[in-house]
């Protein structure tokens, strides 16, 4: 039988709109650091290379820790936050930004990949035929860098929806406030007679991820055909 | 059209370093690949910077480093049409040539757009995506898409060089009629003496990054006619063909011209070699080779170590080369009168 708590449904829910609040977030900036590091000339772009890749390598626990220490009540960004009255630590909102720090080198992989597919002289025909930078970016480097966006997403959504050491770390596990599935199931399993339970939220999980890989396949189609 | 270009960039294997003024409406960069050509376009269209100099066009100043300007790529109005056509692959045919057109200012649009695609032949294509084209139509849009740019000069960086033959003469006649329909100065690249004759009518010669000579086109196939192994090519525009048996008999001004292979169109372009000719003296009695041309000298000048002759036939000039030795023993001398001999099967068909 397939039986769910109402808390189960919260958390499937919760994990939905983290991950989907962090990659939409994560979108414009993704594709701004892919543009950087693909056509910016500039001093200290190593740096941002290796800023944007960090999190792919650092243990998720220790990007929990690092944003809980930025981000806590004691911390830089934080105390900023806390004196125009926002709170971020224990929140969902704390999840979004564990999640879309986690999730971002991802993202930005799939779109460079995608840029650095752009014949470079393409851009150079939109800036002859009168393109500003700017509208080069726009009507020529986003378009054809569609793919790696819709990857990217994907990629990031299914990366956000397993999300769990940075993610309990910032935003706790509180059943109906930050508890998303991986914690509802680390919790589940936990205990000596949630194993049904756990499995239930397992097959959950492995069917959004499916319907996220259609779509993602779906999608890649469907841009192939406007080509 | 008056360009002045004056600069200068340092590359691994060369420094480019240029300072000219070119004048003219059919200019050519001529130059083995890797004399700096493709690098002067960039820099003439604002894709590169030289490390200094100045570039004026039409008396605007474009880039001048000692002034601190440059002006960006899509305000200099200089259209490129590339090696490769470099469409836009997610815009339909119609969309990329409306890509210059839309964001050029209302008051520099003189291109017809209907016009135009008549002129390419390209209107039937206008909602076929780009990736279902063949490459002949591809380089037409690509010259359409720059053309609709209004551009006030067209730098074309080797646009042939992807083509085969067939279809590089297509190309040349398009290229030719869209530039002297809509009135629009060029700079035609190439390392190609035949495309500089088609294109140009004065030519820069480039190498290792420098400028070693103005000239005009007929003038540098003249001078590399005894150091180019095909020697020197005429280019014979032949009219009414008629068929006679496996060969055509075409008019060539007042002299007619027998050419192997059959014709289907009533103008053709044919090459020759200079080397395919030969000369005689008197009429000889009997000959295998199908033309004989009875020509006057009209001139006689040295190249690479071989001797050229202009010969006049009617109203049409021929250059053949001989040997020194030759022009002692025919007695060849301005005015004198010689016969070409020419084989059927020595001409080839351009387009």
């Amino acid at each position: 039988m397939f039986i769910l708590a109402p808390s189960d449904y919260t958390a499937i829910l919760l994990s939905i709109k983290v991950a989907v609040t962090a990659t939409v977030l994560s979108l414009p900036f993704g594709f701004a650091a892919a543009w950087l590091i693909t056509y910016g000339r500039f001093r200290g772009k190593v740096v941002l290379e290796v800023m944007t890749n960090l999190p792919l390598t650092l243990p998720p626990v220790v990007i929990g820790y690092l944003l809980l220490l930025l981000l806590g009540s004691n911390g830089f960004l934080g105390r900023l936050l806390g004196s125009i009255g926002i709170r971020l630590i224990f929140t969902w909102r704390a999840a979004v930004i564990a999640t879309a720090v986690v999730g971002f080198p991802l993202m930005v992989r799939s779109i460079r990949l995608a840029m650095e597919s752009i014949d470079p002289d393409l851009v150079h025909a939109a800036r002859t035929l009168g393109a500003t930078r700017f509208n080069a970016i726009l009507t020529v480097i986003l378009p054809l860098s569609l793919q790696g966006l819709i990857a990217g997403s994907s990629l990031m959504f299914a990366r956000g929806l397993g999300e769990f050491g940075a993610t309990i770390i910032v935003a706790g596990n509180i059943p109906g406030v930050t508890q998303t599935i991986p914690m509802a199931i680390f919790e589940y399993a936990s205990s000596p007679s949630g194993d049904t339970m756990a499995l239930m939220l397992c097959v959950v999980s492995i069917a959004i991820s499916i319907v996220v890989l259609l779509l993602h396949e779906y999608l890649c189609k469907q841009t192939m055909r406007a080509d | 059209m008056e360009l002045h270009i004056a600069l200068q960039k340092h590359f691994a294997s060369f420094t480019l370093d240029v300072d000219s003024t070119l004048q003219g409406n059919r200019i050519g960069l001529f130059g083995p690949s890797g004399s700096g050509k493709s690098t002067l376009v960039s820099l003439i269209a604002g894709l590169q910077q030289a490390e200094s100099g100045r570039i004026v066009l039409d008396g605007e100043l474009l880039y001048d480093t000692s002034r601190r300007i440059n002006v960006s790529p899509d305000k200099r109005r200089i259209g490129i049409i590339f090696q490769r056509p470099h469409l836009f692959p997610h815009l339909n045919v119609k969309n990329n040539l409306l890509y210059g057109f839309k964001r050029s200012t209302a008051g520099n649009r003189t291109i017809d757009f209907d016009a135009l695609t008549d002129v390419l032949r390209i209107d039937h294509l206008l909602d076929r995506g780009v990736n279902n084209l063949s490459g002949g139509e591809k380089q037409r849009v690509a010259i359409g898409r720059a053309v609709l740019s209004n551009p006030r000069l067209l730098l074309m960086d080797e646009p042939l060089s992807g083509l085969d033959d067939t279809l590089r003469f297509q190309i040349i006649s398009y290229l030719k009629s869209a530039c002297e329909i809509f009135a629009i100065p060029s700079l035609f690249i190439s390392h190609s003496l035949l495309e500089m004759r088609l294109m140009t009518d004065q030519v820069l010669s480039i190498e290792q990054g420098r400028i070693i000579e103005e000239t005009t086109p007929e003038n540098l196939s003249r001078s590399r006619m005894g150091l180019n192994p095909a020697g020197y090519v005429n280019l014979m525009k032949v009219t009414s063909p008629t068929q006679c048996e496996d060969m055509c008999a075409y008019s060539w001004g007042n002299t007619e011209l027998l050419i192997s292979g059959k014709s289907d169109q009533p103008d053709s372009l044919f090459e020759l070699s200079s080397k395919d000719i030969i000369l005689f003296k008197r009429h000889p009695e009997a000959i295998s080779a199908r033309n004989l041309l009875q020509c006057v000298v009209s001139g006689i000048f040295e190249s690479g170590g071989k001797v050229g002759v202009e010969l006049g036939c009617g109203d049409e000039r021929l250059v053949a080369e001989v040997v020194h030795q030759v022009v002692g023993e025919l007695d060849i001398t301005v005015g004198s009168t010689l016969f070409a001999a020419i084989k059927a099967s020595a001409f080839r068909r351009l387009g």
